[in-house]
């Protein structure tokens, strides 16, 4: 049963949260970040497995990217020691310009994939770069048995 | 689509999103805080959380001291000198290498070192659920390590019982700092600080740079005493002025020390793997080599200096969200009320007495909760005095849920356990009394 959200704010409002799922680091290549694209269980009813995967992958290439050893890179460093290392504090990293755009990226995915299947994603920066954890709500307003969702049974007359 | 400002959703507030004009207004007048006021190593913030540093600064002043005394000398005593026999750029490059030194020093006391947040409650749950597959619901610490595949070669990965959880490779739990590092190198107690991923670099600048800066101050000062003694002015006087004896006793140490990092960055390695010999031939039994190395010196060099700058992790200066403190309580006392005039007669012919009797069996069978169960939302029954009561009897009573219809029903009406008449004489106070047992 899936439940149905139409956008972040309805989420906000009359979602619970039932569970979290963490997607932990891949570190098969060595230390760079990358996460695991493996499709948890939890998450079967909830969301298409390529859809996840496509956004893990994404999230890998993005960071990627932001550790790319190249002549950039280089460039940024040699700069950096010329001038003591003072200039990191008027200048914005290329690492830090690709976190901005991964948070851009995990807002618009929030908003157009998961939300309206009831998940929402937070930025592994939000979490040390360890883990992405991604939490499952649900509806308040019914009356399932699900976890975390509360019914009544038995009530005494108000 | 509407117009959404999405803003990060914390999931403890969406819990308890309906809340009275009260508690709103009580978390407003609370003065929000920055994320270094609550952190929880042993380090200390200046400027408002721009600037950490371990708790024992250890001797940075006496370093700082010894650079700014062993310059002034050289600048007071050596500089007239020399820039009237030898050359004007004599202090010009002094002056240059001291600053370069003591920028790249205190860069490297107070940056970030690469500090590693520790797991969120939820997070560490995760880990221990994982490893903990038998069930069992006693608490039973998680295994101390993991083994993963790095480059075809097996790491162990060892779980942190300070952070709750498995550190990342290359990353050590410095005891002193009390935090987890990533690819930590060593606790420099000269600089006051860590060495990690995020501040290597300015470590090694530091240490090059006053390799130079003595080695240059040695030799000037070598130039100015022979100088003096071939025109045969006062010799003891020029060394006793002279920073001789401070570089002379320094110059092998700081030398000996950017040697051994040379070698460390051109075979990425770090202090502690070196320590240890985790990569060593010898301790390898078939062929393995450090798996993070690119087996070329100038890759190894550039990737480690010149590699991106990693962002910090600790968001010093970040707002920690305001959390209710009680927020299993205010859950149900915020969702009962909408379900209560949901809920119509129907709801109340379940009688208060079976209900009480499904307590009672169930408390005197099982007792109270076991500790480790997370995901579990806690359940208060709506009066004041012992929530606690409530709480286990009810998550109790839905497991059991299935063993009650089987028991005897004059024994659960007549059981006269102590809880029932605690219980009753609850229910006795008010009729603005619900039950949310657990599905």
């Amino acid at each position: 049963m899936a439940t149905e959200f139409h956008n972040l704010q309805e989420l906000r409002h009359s979602a619970s949260l039932a569970n979290k799922v963490f997607i932990q680091r891949d570190y098969s290549e060595g230390t760079t970040c990358r996460f695991q694209t493996k499709f948890p269980s939890e998450l079967e009813s909830r969301i298409e497995r390529t859809l996840f995967e496509d956004t893990v992958k994404t999230l890998n290439n993005y960071y990627a990217e932001a550790e790319k050893i190249g002549g950039q890179s280089y460039l940024e460093g040699c700069l950096a020691c010329t001038t003591a290392y003072l200039i990191f504090l008027c200048m914005e990293t290329r690492y830090e310009k690709v976190l901005k755009k991964i948070a851009k990226y995990i807002q618009e995915q929030n908003e157009k994939i998961f939300a309206p299947r009831g998940l929402l994603v937070t930025d592994p920066i939000e979490r040390g770069m360890r883990v992405i954890e991604i939490s499952i709500y649900e509806d308040r307003g019914s009356s399932g048995s699900s976890s975390g969702s509360s019914s009544v049974s038995g009530s005494t007359a108000r | 689509m509407k117009n959404c400002e999405y803003q990060q959703i914390d999931p403890r507030a969406l819990s308890v999103s309906p809340m009275s004009a009260q508690n709103r207004a009580e978390m407003k007048a609370q003065r929000s805080r920055r994320k270094w006021e609550v952190f929880p190593g042993k380090n200390r913030f200046f400027c408002d959380g721009r600037i950490i540093v371990a708790r024992q600064s250890g001797v940075l002043p006496l370093t700082l001291g010894l650079i700014v005394v062993t310059c002034g000398l050289f600048f007071a005593f050596d500089c007239p000198f020399l820039v009237e026999h030898l050359t004007v750029f004599i202090p010009v490059i002094g002056g240059v290498l001291f600053l370069f030194a003591v920028i790249s020093l205190l860069r490297t006391s107070f940056t970030d070192p690469g500090i590693l947040p520790r797991a969120t409650p939820e997070e560490a749950a995760d880990i221990e659920k994982q490893i903990d597959t038998s069930g069992s619901s006693t608490y039973r610490p998680p295994p101390r390590t993991k083994e993963i595949l790095i480059n075809q070669q097996v790491v162990k990965l060892k779980y942190c019982f300070t952070c709750k959880m498995f550190r990342p490779p290359r990353t050590s739990h410095c005891s002193l700092c009390d935090n987890c590092v990533e690819r930590f190198d060593h606790h420099c107690p000269w600089v006051g600080n860590c060495v990690g991923k995020r501040n290597y670099r300015f470590f090694y600048s530091f240490i090059i740079s006053l390799s130079f800066l003595t080695s240059f101050i040695f030799g000037c000062v070598v130039t100015h005493i022979t100088l003096r003694s071939q025109e045969g002015k006062s010799l003891i006087q020029a060394i006793q002025e002279s920073p001789l004896v401070i570089c002379f006793f320094s110059i092998w140490s700081i030398l000996g020390l950017s040697g051994f990092h040379t070698y460390l960055v051109a075979s990425n390695l770090t202090t502690n793997e070196d320590i240890k010999g985790s990569w060593s031939s010898k301790r390898c039994t078939e062929e393995s080599g450090n798996p993070y190395s690119y087996n070329n010196i100038i890759t190894n060099c550039c990737v480690t200096l010149c590699g991106p700058m990693p962002p910090s992790l600790i968001d010093r200066r970040g707002f920690v969200p305001l959390v209710e403190a009680s927020p299993a309580a205010s859950a149900t006392e915020i969702e009962l009320p909408p379900f209560l005039a949901k809920n119509d007669s129907n709801m109340c012919t379940r009688s208060t007495k079976d209900v009480l009797a499904r307590m009672v069996h169930a408390f005197d069978s099982r007792g109270l909760c076991p500790p480790g169960t997370p995901k579990t939302t806690p359940v208060g029954v709506e009066v004041s005095s012992s929530p606690s009561a409530g709480c286990p009897l009810f998550s109790r009573s839905s497991r059991k849920r299935d063993s009650l219809h089987s028991s005897n029903p004059a024994f659960r009406l007549a059981s006269p356990s102590p809880s029932l008449s605690r219980n009753t004489m609850i229910l006795g106070e008010g009729p603005d009394v619900g039950f949310i047992p657990i599905p």
